[in-house]
């Protein structure tokens, strides 16, 4: 089956009854197709053979026909190929520069939000992807190298831990895979994108802000201003293939972080959150302030 | 595609689908990016696969970029010793600006120094934070006592990886190769006289010694081509071909050039002239001998991509990697070193070894996405960045 994120076909086969269930929930509203043609990442996974089949059964990725990780418990296979596709684009897909970022949008405008494992970011890009900003990407912001405008990879976000049970209280309606629980990453659930996002994974937005969240308990939910020396040192660090881009990667992410207005966001609520961010948005209280 | 690149503005998307998973694991995906440019016919290709094609293209440009460095880094390591350094294949190739560079990725470094410098060079390279990767002692012997080179060094910071060698040959081959004879021909790339690439013939020589002697294939095509970039470059200069053979029978490798010049014809099509091809026939083995080695290099120099393995492909890679085995070492050395390793399973063993590489990527990659471990670790990062004046707010 060939299956379209954003700018990348994958070609996937799998006869495991967990993926192609998760595939089927979490990928209803993409573009498919069985035909041949060229597909960007020939992806599989499957169960090793041998006893392994039936004690503690276990499931692998393979890239081309190659096997990458180790193997993982079959129960893991879902999340598999949702690090599986992330490794495919990190590690090929350098005619972008990539982010470790999440990325959403309005009015044509964009949000990057680098952050950690354990910022928040994903929690809160789902939260605000689900209070009408729209998804760009959970895990990967797509640099162009051209115009360093943002590609859309709306694929679903990673959930994980208490984020599971707060994402499933404050948007009801949101369709959820299984939690998978004691992976490296601790209980791990992936939401499905908006379909909105979906649709428009051809519209490209132009990166306008830069910001660092971190959910902190008590925190007040203000924007806090960063240097842009800081921020281009941080997003360098954040960037999967910065240094495979040599000269024309600084020059990219300097002109990134000269146009973009750079804040550390410390938040404690969502709805704080959503506040400021509402606010950042043009026509916003923040977005006039900035563009006066 | 690679012999005849101007026929691919053609080809339909199912086919490109295949030529670039092909490539890429053949290792020739920028390689043929830079063709495909010389010929002016990229920008014409389907959106697709030339963004393939570009990517390999920025992934061998910064390879190239870490290799000139790495250089440099050997050079002031090495300088004050006066210890001269000949770069081998891949190296040598990038410092010469010779074709094979071009789009080439590099997995190491290669070196030659004098076998009587070789533990002040390591002591050197050891303060200069180039350490072992083989924690083994067996395998440290091994490689000490019976092979060309040193355990390969890895840079604790910067994780490339450095093989030092004394010659091009184990000295246990049923040919060894004196580096001594090398060194005199070899030619120095800067003024100081510190760095050296191997005299030409001694090049092409070595890369075929490498490519049919030492049993890798996953790179075959790769090497193969690299033979034939090398002999078209240096082809046109006069009395090379003569030069050429002479050499291969002083150092007796006159075998590795044979298999050269038949598979350059067999698999790329690209025969050698007249008269060099004429005098590589003196040196064929027998029938039997010749349809055999077809029989296992036309399977082992495809790409290793399931689109080009028959049922036969596993078995011809690893008896040539048992043949490569002992080239290597006489019999009564070689069995009991394959009983202590138990390379009886090679497929299995290398399987699990390129696995166990893929997977130190894949962690590197992890460790990049990771914060720091613990507060003590994240502020001494601020710290250093504070030290450099980068850290204060404007």
């Amino acid at each position: 089956m060939s299956l379209k994120t954003g700018p990348f076909i994958s070609r996937i086969r799998t006869r495991l009854p967990a993926v192609i269930d998760g595939i089927a929930l979490l990928y209803a509203d993409y573009p498919v197709s069985e035909a041949e043609g060229f597909a960007d990442f020939h992806l599989a996974l499957t169960q090793p053979p041998g006893a392994r089949r039936w004690f503690r059964p276990q499931a692998l990725f393979e890239f081309d026909g190659v096997s990458l990780f180790k193997p993982l418990p079959l129960t893991q296979a879902l999340p598999m190929l949702e690090w599986g596709l992330n490794w495919c684009i990190s590690n090929h897909a350098h005619h972008f520069l990539i982010i470790h970022a999440a990325a959403i949008e309005r009015d044509g405008c964009a949000v990057i939000l680098p952050g950690p494992p354990g910022s928040g970011k994903s929690t809160l890009t789902a939260f605000l992807t689900g209070n009408g900003w729209r998804l760009l990407s959970d895990e990967l912001a797509l640099l162009s190298l051209d115009d360093g405008r943002v590609t859309p990879l709306a694929r679903p976000l990673g959930l994980k831990n208490q984020s599971i049970d707060l994402i499933g209280r404050l948007l009801p309606g949101a369709r959820m895979s299984p939690p998978c629980a004691d992976t490296t990453k601790g209980t791990v659930a992936l939401l499905q994108a908006p379909q909105d996002s979906v649709f428009r994974s051809d519209e490209t937005a132009h990166p306008a802000w830069i910001i660092f969240p971190r959910f902190m308990p008590g925190a007040e939910g203000q924007l806090q201003s960063r240097s842009k020396a800081r921020t281009l040192i941080d997003v360098g660090h954040n960037a999967f293939n910065y240094s495979i881009h040599g000269k024309r990667g600084f020059e990219l992410l300097s002109h990134l972080v000269d146009s973009c207005d750079c804040y550390d966001f410390r938040y404690s609520s969502m709805d704080q959150a959503c506040r400021t961010f509402d606010a950042l948005a043009p026509g916003g209280a923040a977005f006039k302030a900035a563009s006066a | 595609m690679l012999g005849k690149p101007e026929r691919v503005t053609s080809l339909p998307l199912d086919l490109w689908d295949l030529a670039i998973r092909q490539a890429r694991e053949a290792g020739v995906l920028a390689r043929l990016c830079f063709q495909l440019e010389d010929l002016g016919i990229l920008a014409q290709l389907p959106e697709k696969p030339r963004e393939h094609l570009e990517a390999a293209r920025t992934l061998a440009l910064k390879h190239a970029r870490d290799v000139r460095w790495e250089v440099t880094c050997l050079r002031s390591v090495l300088a004050e010793s006066g210890v001269p350094i000949t770069l081998l294949k891949g190296a040598a190739y990038l410092l010469a600006d010779l074709p094979p560079a071009r789009g080439r990725l590099f997995a190491d470094i290669d070196i030659m120094v004098p076998r009587t410098r070789l533990e002040e060079v390591e002591r050197l390279l050891l303060h200069a934070d180039w350490v072992p990767m083989v924690k083994d002692l067996y395998d440290q012997r091994y490689y000490r006592r019976w092979t060309h080179q040193i355990p390969p060094l890895q840079h604790v910071l910067r994780h490339s990886v450095l093989d030092v060698h004394h010659t091009i040959v184990p000295p246990t081959a049923h040919a060894p190769v004196s580096a001594a004879v090398l060194a005199s021909e070899s030619l120095p790339l800067d003024d100081d006289g510190q760095l050296h690439v191997l005299a030409p013939e001694d090049m092409v020589l070595h890369s075929a010694v490498h490519l049919f002697n030492e049993g890798e294939f996953n790179r075959g095509l790769r090497d193969l081509l690299d033979l034939h970039d090398l002999l078209s470059h240096f082809g046109r200069r006069p009395a090379f071909w003569d030069r050429l053979t002479g050499r291969a029978e002083a150092l007796g490798l006159t075998g590795p050039l044979f298999l050269c010049c038949r598979y350059l014809d067999r698999v790329l099509g690209a025969p050698l002239p007249d008269r060099a091809g004429e005098a590589t026939l003196q040196w064929q083995p027998s029938t039997l001998k010749r349809t055999t080695f077809d029989a296992l290099f036309d399977r082992a120099l495809l790409p290793d991509h399931e689109s080009c393995n028959d049922r036969l492909t596993g078995a011809a890679r690893w008896l040539l990697y048992v043949r490569a085995h002992y080239l290597r070492m006489p019999l009564h050395l070689l069995l009991p070193h394959l009983a202590r390793k138990s390379l009886l399973r090679p497929a299995d063993v290398r399987e699990e070894e390129d696995r166990r590489r893929r997977q130190t990527r894949i962690e590197q990659l992890l460790r990049t996405m990771s914060p720091p471990k613990n507060e003590t670790d994240r502020r001494q990062a601020m710290q250093r960045s504070d030290q450099i004046g980068i850290g204060s707010e404007s």
